[in-house]
């Protein structure tokens, strides 16, 4: 069964187990506008919460995605080093970033619900 | 005649606003032991002159200088005087491209930004590469620029650099990587090209780097260290400073290089005082988003047409801060705008026709100077310059030669004088700018000196 968590940073976490897969939300997506290269990371490197993990670059901007929790990359999304349009396409979907093992799942409690995460979109305006 | 704008009740005004007395007191962070205390005896100026005095008071200190201007020259060894044509440097000056400096509003710099892909287009074929950038300060930062993205590219922290390579640009890149993780390991100068790299390729290294022409003039195709190199995981950085050369070899691309970088000065303007050049950088395209330096890229605007824009930006620090491939956040425009209308000047004939004429007069200097007892010829092959060793020191020979009034070439213990064994190595280099008659004259000459 696969549980969907949110970052303040706007990434979102789909855990199953203790494996998970991390992307950008489709709020952040639109905010970036055009992505035009996404910087994976390497399988086995180790990511740490709130440290960063990949690079998503838009026409407007380069920005750094942080692990939501702390693991080891399993596999970065290696469709999006041809077509990285799948982020503003399918950002919560085939726009996903990266797979990870989780190291310590007591960090979960401190991610937010869909819930907690559309009110801070809409607080934000 | 007053050349400095401000009167005294301006300094007084502005010392008053910092808060302070005297402009003295300004400098009192300075320990007294490095401050001249009297000035008036330590420099034998005058308080003043006018304009004319000191143009002649200059003119006559600038006439003790023997210069390539009015002396026969066959100096090298990193900066070399070809003809550059009266239309080149009306061109430069005009107002349209020295006022369009910084193109950061693609709006307003079509122009420059025209000349630039131009440049990169230029840079890229004679080095058979894939990719050029709007270029780098000159060939030594470009070379230790190079040295710095191959750490990244290969994530490996160990560089190699031959003893092919200027020795300027060999201390420039162990400088800039001094305070990070990657060291430098420079090889003792390669006189005869000799030297075995094959065997010092390990896993730890990010890129081995070559130079061709070496500085001591020897030509090597670099194909097979550069295959060797690939099979270790490391880049192969192959570097000139006579980018003329380039006319008549085979490309570094064509060998297999995987970054390219010159001092561009050769084609651009003549040696000046050893300044400003151009460094030229150029890779593959898979590396493109490592490479250094501003790129200009081809593009359309909202109607369709094409227009030039700098692209790629998030490499640069002004995006990406210490994540940036470079704190370089400029290129050495009038200088590569320089090279790019030369060129044009020439075109693939000329430039080719160009290269063939130096090496036919550097091969026929060659022969005439290993005639002169006591000379021999060091290089086995070159371009356009040459080693030759002498029986007496280097040092001496060219101060002669100076006497005479020409400038026979450059020591090699100019550049490594912590090699008693280089003492006697002089490096001549002949270009079209040399006649037959500066050739015999120096023959004639060093004939004279060593008897």
């Amino acid at each position: 069964m696969t549980t969907l968590y949110y970052t303040e940073d706007h990434e979102w976490i789909a855990v199953d187990g203790d494996v998970a897969t991390v992307g950008i939300t489709a709020y952040a997506a639109g905010q970036l506008g055009d992505v035009v290269f996404v910087e994976v990371p390497d399988d086995g490197k180790a990511v740490s919460k709130g440290k960063e993990a990949a690079v998503v670059e838009s026409v407007k901007a380069a920005s750094d995605v942080y692990a939501p929790v702390s693991g080891t990359v399993i596999e970065g999304n290696q469709a999006l080093v041809d077509n990285p349009a799948l982020v503003n396409e399918s950002p919560e979907g085939d726009g996903w970033f990266f797979r990870m093992t989780l190291s310590d799942i007591g960090e979960l409690s401190g991610l937010m619900d869909k819930t907690a995460y559309e009110a801070l979109i809409a607080a934000a305006g | 005649m007053r050349y400095l704008p401000l009167t005294a009740d301006d300094r007084r005004a502005m010392l008053a606003a910092i808060g302070v007395e005297t402009v003295e007191d300004l400098f009192r962070d300075l320990p007294a032991s490095a401050r001249i205390q009297d000035p008036a005896a330590a420099f034998d100026l005058p308080d003043h002159q006018g304009e004319w005095e000191i143009e002649q008071a200059l003119s006559a200190l600038a006439g003790q200088n023997l210069s390539a201007a009015t002396a026969p020259s066959f100096l090298g060894a990193g900066a070399y005087r070809h003809h550059t044509p009266a239309a080149l440097d009306y061109l430069i000056q005009r107002g349209e491209f020295l006022t369009a400096y910084t193109p950061y509003q693609p709006e307003v710099s079509q122009g420059t930004l025209q000349a630039l892909f131009e440049f990169q287009t230029q840079v890229a074929m004679i080095t058979g590469m894939e990719v050029a950038n709007a270029s780098m300060y000159d060939g030594a930062t470009a070379c230790a620029e190079a040295a710095a993205m191959a750490c990244r590219v290969t994530k490996r922290k160990k560089v190699l650099v031959s003893g092919s390579v200027h020795p300027h640009f060999a201390e420039t890149t162990t400088t800039f990587l001094r305070y990070t993780d990657c060291e430098v390991e420079v090889l003792s100068p390669d006189v005869f090209g000799l030297e075995d790299l094959l065997g010092r390729l390990d896993d730890d290294l990010a890129c081995v780097i070559v130079q061709t022409p070496g500085f001591f003039g020897p030509l090597k195709d670099y194909t097979t260290l550069a295959e060797a190199a690939h099979e270790y995981g490391a880049l192969l950085v192959v570097a000139t400073t006579e980018p003329l050369s380039l006319g008549l070899v085979t490309s570094p691309g064509e060998m297999g290089a995987d970054i390219v970088v010159a001092e561009g000065q050769s084609l651009a303007t003549p040696p000046g005082f050893g300044g400003p050049g151009v460094g030229l950088f150029a890779t593959r395209s898979k590396y493109v988003r490592q490479m250094p330096g501003r790129l200009c890229g081809e593009t359309v605007d909202v109607d369709g047409r094409r227009g030039w824009v700098l692209t790629l930006s998030t490499r640069e620090q002004h995006i990406r801060r210490e994540k940036a491939t470079s704190n370089i956040c400029t290129n050495s425009g009038l200088i590569a705008l320089a090279f790019t209308i030369h060129m044009t000047l020439l075109g693939e004939a000329g430039f080719t026709g160009l290269a063939e004429l130096n090496h036919a007069r550097a091969c026929a200097a060659a022969d005439a100077l290993g005639k002169v007892k006591g000379v021999r010829v060091l290089s086995q092959t070159f371009f356009n310059e040459f080693a030759l060793s002498l029986p007496k020191p280097a040092e001496q020979v060219v101060e002669a030669l100076a006497a005479r009034g020409i400038l026979g070439g450059v020591p090699a213990s100019r550049f490594f004088p912590t090699y008693p064994e280089l003492a006697e190595v002089l490096l001549v280099t002949v270009t079209e700018m040399n006649s037959d008659e500066q050739v015999a004259a120096l023959v004639a000459a060093l004939t004279e000196i060593l008897a």
